[in-house]
C-alpha cells in the first residue's frame, strides 16, 4: 500500500508537469489551429533563460525565474505568434506544422551551440525534505510540483470561465467571426493564448529541470509526452489535457514498477493507440466544436 | 594583359612557396551531442590537450599532428559513418568513441582498414571480439568490477545487494560482470532494475530499489543518468550505500547531482583527485585551459594522445599494423614515458592493466579511500 501511494504521488507529480505542456498544446490549437511541435522545446528553453540569469547576470534564483518568464512571454509568446504563426497560418495547417518542427530544431541546436551539449545542473525550487506518510516516503518536491501545476491549471480554468477576458477568449475560439461582430478583439484574445502558453511552458520548465537537468534535448521527450497527453485527454478540452498528463505520469510509474521497466516508454504509446481506436476524440474530448 | 600578369604571378608563387610540412592526422571521434556528450566532451578535450602538448614537444616523428574532430551524436550508426569519413580524410589512428554501443559498431570499420583505435569504452565485449586494432584507455568493467565486489564484501560486509543499470551495451557489460562476480562472492541479488538509455525520470527505479531489502546497491549508469538517479535517490530518502564503477562518482556527476552525490562511492580507474604528482599537474593544466575540472574521460583522452606518440616513435613510422603489434603486450612506465601519467600495460586483446582507486564523494569532492593494485 505504501508503495502504491508513493507511485501515485510520483506519477501525479510528473504527470502534472506533462499536463502543463499538454494544456499549452490544447490552447494553441483551440485559439489558432496551431499544432505546435516545438512545444517540448518551449518547455526546454526557459530553464536556460534561468541559468543565463544566474550565471551571466549573477541574479539569485527567483529573479532569474521572473527574467525567464519575461523572456518567454516575449520570445515564445509574442515573437512566436508574430513571426511564425501569423505569416504561416494563411497557408494552412500543414505548413505551420512544418514551421513549428523547424522552429523546434532551431531552438534545440541554438541552445546546444550557445550553452553546450552537456546537461547543466538546475537548482531545485523546493527543499529536499522527505516526509514519511503511512510508510511511504513523500518528497516535498513532488508535492510542490503537483500543487504548483494544479494551481496554474486551476487558475487558468477560473480565468477562462469567470472573467470577461476569459469568456471573450472562449468566444474567439468557438467562432471568431461572430466574436468579432460582437466587438471582441479576436487578435488580442489569440495573443493572450500565446502568452498563457509561454507562461505555462516556463512553469513546467522550472519544475521539471531539477529532475531532468537542463539539457538542449529535453524537449524531445517532453514534446512527445505532452502531445500524447493532449490526444489521450481530448485535444479540444483543457481538462482533457490535464487528465491525459496525469494519466501518463501515473501509467509510466505503475508500469515501470509492476510490469516492466524496459517497456515503460511503450506504455503511453499503447494507450495512445487504444484511445485512437476506441475513442478518437479523447477521454474527455468532444467530437465537435472547440472551447478553451 | 592584367590576366596574363596575374596568372604568371600565381605560377611564380606556386613554384616558389616553401613545401608544407608533412602532417600526421588523427581522428577524434566522440560523443559531442546526445546522451554521451558529458563523457565525450571530456574525452575530446583530453585528446586535444594531449596532442597540443605532443606538438609542443616536437610532434610525432618530428612531424606536427593535426586532430580532426567528428561528432558521433551518441548514435552507433553515425559513429560508424564518422569513422569511415575520418579514414577517408587520411587519419592514421583514432581516439574514441567513449560509448560502448558505438564502439562495438565502429571499431569494425577501423579494423578493416588497419587503423589503431584508442577507445574510452568499458564494455567487456569490446576486447573480447578478437580485434587486433582496438586498445583501451581505461580497463573494461570485467576488470574493475571484481575489485569493487571484493571491496563490498570484505570492507563493507554486504550480503544482499540490488542492481540498477542502464540497458545499453555499456550497461549490459557492467551488469553481467557484476552479476558473475557477485555470484562468485556469494552475494544475493535481491533486485535487478534496468533502465532505458538517457532515462530522465528515475522515481520508479528508486522506489523498486528502496523496497527491496538490499543492504547496498550497485549503480551502473552514464554520467547524466547517474546524476538524475542520485537526485531521485536523495529525493526519496534512499539511505543505503550506492556503489558504482567509474561513472557514479565522476566529477561531472558530482557537478550535476550537487549535494545528492555526497555519500556515493565507487571504484574508478582514474581520478583527478589521486595523489599522483604527474596526474595533479595534468589536471591543473586542464583546468587552466578549459575552465572546468576534468573527469576520468579527459585523462583517458590525454593519455591516448601520448601513448600514440610513444608507440609511433617506437616503431618509427605511422604504420597502423606495426603500431598495433607493438602495443600488444607493451608496458609503458610513467618514469620513462611521463605522458601516460601512471604505469600501464596492454595484453594481447588490447585490454589494459593499471592501478586503480576506491573513492567516496564527500562535500562535493572525490576522496580516495584505497589504492587497488592492477589485476
Amino acid at each position: 500500500m505504501a508503495e502504491l501511494i508513493q507511485i501515485l504521488i510520483s506519477g501525479l507529480a510528473a504527470g502534472s508537469i506533462y499536463a502543463l505542456a499538454a494544456v499549452g498544446f490544447t490552447l494553441l490549437w483551440q485559439a489558432s489551429q496551431t499544432i505546435n511541435f516545438a512545444q517540448g522545446e518551449f518547455v526546454m528553453l526557459p530553464a536556460f533563460f534561468v541559468l543565463v540569469g544566474m550565471t551571466v547576470f549573477g541574479l539569485p534564483l527567483w529573479p532569474s525565474v521572473f527574467l525567464a518568464l519575461a523572456l518567454s512571454l516575449v520570445i515564445l509568446g509574442v515573437a512566436f505568434k508574430r513571426l511564425i504563426v501569423e505569416p504561416m497560418l494563411p497557408h494552412g495547417t500543414l505548413p505551420l506544422v512544418i514551421a513549428t518542427i523547424a522552429l523546434g530544431l532551431l531552438m534545440k541546436e541554438s541552445v546546444k551551440e550557445f550553452y553546450g551539449a552537456t546537461a547543466q545542473p538546475f537548482p531545485a525550487i523546493f527543499p529536499q525534505t522527505v516526509y514519511h506518510v503511512a510508510g511511504a516516503s513523500v518528497s516535498l518536491q513532488d508535492i510542490g510540483n503537483l500543487i504548483v501545476s494544479m494551481l496554474a491549471i486551476g487558475g487558468l480554468q477560473l480565468f477562462l470561465n469567470r472573467t470577461r477576458t476569459g469568456r471573450c477568449m472562449q468566444a474567439s475560439a468557438q467562432n471568431p467571426a461572430v466574436a468579432e461582430i460582437l466587438g471582441v478583439n479576436v487578435k488580442r484574445m489569440v495573443l493572450y493564448t500565446f502568452l498563457i502558453n509561454a507562461a505555462l511552458a516556463t512553469i513546467a520548465s522550472v519544475l521539471i529541470s531539477p529532475i531532468y537537468l537542463a539539457k538542449f534535448s529535453n524537449g524531445e521527450t517532453l514534446g512527445l509526452v505532452a502531445f500524447i497527453a493532449a490526444i489521450v485527454g481530448g485535444f479540444n478540452q483543457i481538462r482533457g489535457a490535464l487528465v491525459g498528463g496525469l494519466l501518463i505520469g501515473v501509467i509510466d510509474n505503475v508500469s515501470a514498477v509492476y510490469i516492466s521497466a524496459e517497456y515503460r516508454s511503450a506504455m503511453p504509446l499503447i494507450l495512445l493507440i487504444a484511445i485512437i481506436l476506441l475513442r478518437p476524440q479523447g477521454l474527455l474530448g468532444t467530437p465537435e466544436g472547440r472551447t478553451v | 594583359m592584367i590576366r596574363k600578369l596575374l596568372s604568371t604571378a600565381a605560377i611564380f608563387v606556386a613554384c616558389t612557396a616553401a613545401p608544407a610540412l608533412a602532417e600526421l592526422k588523427i581522428g577524434s571521434i566522440v560523443e559531442l551531442s546526445g546522451p554521451g556528450a558529458a563523457a565525450g566532451t571530456n574525452f575530446r578535450d583530453g585528446v586535444k590537450m594531449g596532442f597540443e602538448e605532443v606538438n609542443a614537444a616536437g610532434g610525432i616523428l618530428k612531424e606536427p599532428v593535426t586532430v580532426l574532430e567528428y561528432d558521433s551524436q551518441t548514435d552507433p550508426q553515425v559513429s560508424r559513418a564518422m569513422v569511415q569519413k575520418a579514414i577517408d580524410d587520411g587519419i592514421y589512428a583514432i581516439t574514441g568513441t567513449v560509448f560502448s554501443s558505438s564502439t562495438v559498431v565502429n571499431m569494425m570499420v577501423a579494423k578493416q582498414y588497419g587503423i589503431p583505435q584508442f577507445t574510452g569504452s568499458e564494455a567487456p565485449s569490446i576486447t573480447a571480439k578478437g580485434n587486433p586494432y582496438i586498445f583501451r584507455t581505461a580497463f573494461g568493467s570485467q576488470k574493475g568490477v571484481p575489485k569493487l565486489v571484493k571491496y563490498m564484501v570484505e570492507k563493507m560486509g554486504v550480503k544482499k545487494v540490488g542492481v540498477a543499470w542502464a540497458n545499453t551495451e555499456f550497461g549490459k557489460g557492467g551488469h553481467q560482470a557484476f552479476i558473475d562476480e557477485a555470484k562468485k562472492a556469494g552475494l544475493e541479488i535481491v533486485v535487478d532494475v534496468p533502465s532505458e538509455q538517457a532515462q530522465a525520470d528515475f522515481s520508479a527505479d528508486v522506489l523498486k530499489l528502496k523496497n527491496s531489502g538490499a543492504e547496498a546497491f550497485f549503480v551502473y549508469y552514464t554520467e547524466e543518468e547517474s546524476a538524475r538517479f542520485l537526485r531521485e535517490a536523495r529525493k526519496q530518502g534512499l539511505d543505503k550505500p550506492l556503489v558504482g564503477e567509474t561513472t557514479l562518482t565522476g566529477h561531472k556527476v558530482i557537478e550535476l547531482a550537487g549535494d545528492a552525490a555526497n555519500g556515493a562511492m565507487g571504484h574508478v580507474g582514474l581520478t583527478p583527485d589521486a595523489d599522483i604528482p604527474a596526474l595533479k599537474e595534468m589536471v591543473e593544466r586542464f583546468k587552466t585551459k578549459f575552465k572546468y575540472t576534468p573527469d576520468h574521460n579527459a585523462i583517458k583522452g590525454y593519455t591516448a594522445a601520448w601513448t600514440l606518440k610513444y608507440v609511433t616513435e617506437m616503431v618509427g613510422s605511422p604504420d597502423g599494423k606495426a603500431i598495433a603489434e607493438k602495443l600488444h603486450g607493451l608496458t609503458l612506465k610513467a618514469s620513462e614515458y611521463p605522458g601516460v601519467l601512471m604505469d600501464v600495460s596492454w595484453d594481447e586483446t588490447g585490454e589494459m592493466s593499471r592501478e586503480s582507486f576506491f573513492v567516496k564523494v564527500e562535500n562535493g569532492k572525490q576522496v580516495v579511500d584505497a589504492i587497488l593494485p592492477p589485476n
